[in-house]
């Protein structure tokens, strides 16, 4: 497959402030690599690194087999870059727009415009092409700045927070169209700080925190490290005294939600069989009984702010 | 060289958007057509002065004021509006990038230009070299130009306002003592000296050899730090620029 990006000790300061902390990753070629972590983790200036924007402290990167340092105006010629704030220029049109960015990126002229068209058709924006981008709406934005990344047919995409305060309407179509996009062959590199959406998305998933890889794994694997993170959700008809099940040593924390209660352990079988023994004791009916898996979003806090944050 | 060409192309696109976009917003109206204008008729109404002996000041301060009237407000601006950062995700060099505002500028200034230029013709008055004077509008415009540009990259704001007030406080004086009100002959030898600080004063000089036959300088000299002063400020803005832009991305 080879590797579309790699990431080499990877430093950035400002000031006496590390953004960005030795870190070093790959994402394979064909792959949709999600980059997780909470504000002021370093997310952005990766990806401000890994697309040439500002240079480095220390470390190495490369993007499509180009060094980011050496070769930026090469890396820049084979990525497409979606930032986190729109910057499509709004005084001029959709159109306007995508020919600048196809010229800038070197497409030739009849190529450049028959791009144009099939973009803005596939994102629904064709009609409005010769509107000024200052009468769009924050999901028009966002599709135009797809297309504009979308060009010039790169091979990797940077994603920054794409789906970010979007209606529920335009965020499945820029999902639908990342995972075609991916199927297509395109290497995609997705911030993002919604889990589910990292879940449904990505391949891998990375989790940086204070400018630190935290995690690098499969949503799947880093839910399946995370095992105190299981727990079995069971309702009761009456109100219960929970002190005997926290006293149980299979589990790990007890929590009320509402009307059910949330036990969690390493050890979700033999929870389940305590919790059954536990309701024929105090003559309680259970109404419902669940074992859940951690999800990403648990995962993410308890990579970024520890077990206790999670498990409160 | 193939490089070199496609980032010329380039260059080309970023002018092409600055003329679309700069050309009418409000400061450069007001910085480059609406203030030399007004600054022109105050010095001229009610004066006894002959339009041959003012036109080389009123050409000179023509291209100076429109060709520097778009290179402060682009980079600002951009970088309040985050275009900027999409101009330097694409494959185009900062020099490229700089160059594209540049030309936009210097267009700006040589469109304007040929108003006090078609006045001449218009009236009559008699021109030594009209070729030289189209080259020395050429030149001088580009060194207005860039030096305009070089006008956005210190400091590294985002407020356009802010860097049109600072490039204001350069260009007033420098009107005052380039020759374009009182001829540089006239001026004692410290402000002859000042005056050659400023490459405005070498393009006065050559507009009034042009038109009247008399000036400070050979014209040889006028083109030739022209020249010089082009070079300068268009190395000065790409270096400052690149020490700036990561304070303008952060």
């Amino acid at each position: 497959m080879g590797r579309a990006i790699v990431v080499r000790e990877l430093t950035k300061r400002y000031g006496n402030v590390t953004a960005v902390d030795r870190i070093s990753f790959e994402v394979e070629k064909g792959e949709v690599f999600g980059f997780l972590g909470p504000n002021g983790a370093g997310k952005t200036t990766t990806i401000r690194i890994l697309t040439g924007l500002i240079k480095p402290d220390g470390g190495k990167a490369f993007v499509a087999g180009y060094d980011v340092l050496e070769d930026p105006i090469e890396v820049k010629q084979r990525i497409g870059v979606v930032p986190e704030v729109s910057n499509a220029y709004v005084d001029l049109t959709a159109w306007e727009n995508l020919l600048l960015v196809g010229r800038l990126c070197g497409v030739p002229s009849q190529e450049l415009k028959e791009n144009a068209i099939k973009l803005l058709k596939e994102f629904g924006l064709y009609e409005v092409k010769d509107k000024l981008v200052r009468a769009f709406s924050k999901g028009m934005k966002q599709r135009l700045l797809l297309c504009m990344a979308l060009i010039n047919d790169p091979e990797v995409l940077f994603l920054d927070e794409p789906t970010s305060g979007l209606d529920v309407e335009s965020a499945r179509l820029l999902r639908e169209k990342i995972v075609e996009y991916n199927k297509s062959g395109k290497t995609i590199f997705l911030s993002t700080h919604n889990m589910e959406e990292a879940n449904q998305l990505c391949h891998r998933v990375a989790v940086i925190n204070h400018g630190r890889i935290a995690a690098i794994d499969t949503p799947e694997n880093l839910r399946a490290q995370s095992a105190e993170l299981q727990y079995v959700e069971a309702a009761f008809d009456k109100v219960a005294d929970l002190r005997e099940l926290s006293e149980n040593p299979n589990v790990v924390k007890v929590l009320s939600v509402g009307n059910k209660v949330r036990v969690y352990t390493v050890d979700p079988h033999t929870v389940v069989e305590f919790l059954v023994e536990f309701a024929k004791r105090n003559g309680l009916r259970i109404l419902t009984l669940n074992t859940m898996m951690p999800s990403l979003e648990d995962v993410f806090l308890k990579l970024v702010k520890g077990r206790e944050a999670v498990i409160r | 060289m193939n490089r070199l060409v496609e980032q010329l192309k380039r260059s080309l696109a970023v002018a092409e958007k600055n003329i679309k976009i700069y050309y009418l917003k409000g400061p450069v109206i007001v910085f480059g057509l609406v203030f030399p204008l007004f600054l022109a008729l105050a010095y001229v109404i009610g004066r006894n002065i002959a339009l041959e002996e003012f036109l080389p000041g009123l050409v000179g301060m023509t291209a100076f004021f429109t060709a520097t009237s778009v290179g402060p407000s682009i980079v600002p601006w951009e970088t309040r509006s985050r275009t900027l950062e999409r101009l330097l995700c694409c494959p185009v060099a900062l020099w490229a990038i700089i160059l594209g505002d540049v030309l936009s500028s210097f267009l700006f200034g040589l469109i304007i230009s040929v108003i006090p230029l078609a006045l001449t013709l218009v009236l009559g008055i008699q021109l030594l070299n009209f070729v030289a004077l189209l080259l020395g509008l050429v030149i001088a415009n580009l060194c207005f130009a860039a030096l305009g540009v070089l006008l956005s990259a210190y400091p590294p704001t985002d407020v356009p306002a802010t860097t049109m007030m600072l490039s204001s406080l350069v260009k007033f004086p420098l009107v005052f003592i380039s020759g374009v009100f009182v001829p540089v002959e006239q001026l004692p030898p410290w402000g002859v000296a000042i005056a050659s600080i400023s490459p405005l004063t070498y393009f006065t000089d050559m507009v009034r050899q042009l038109f009247m036959g008399k000036g400070v300088y050979p014209i040889a000299v006028d083109f030739l730090a022209l020249t010089a002063f082009t070079v300068a400020f268009a190395l000065a803005t790409i270096k400052l620029h690149e020490r700036t832009m990561t304070k303008r991305l952060s």
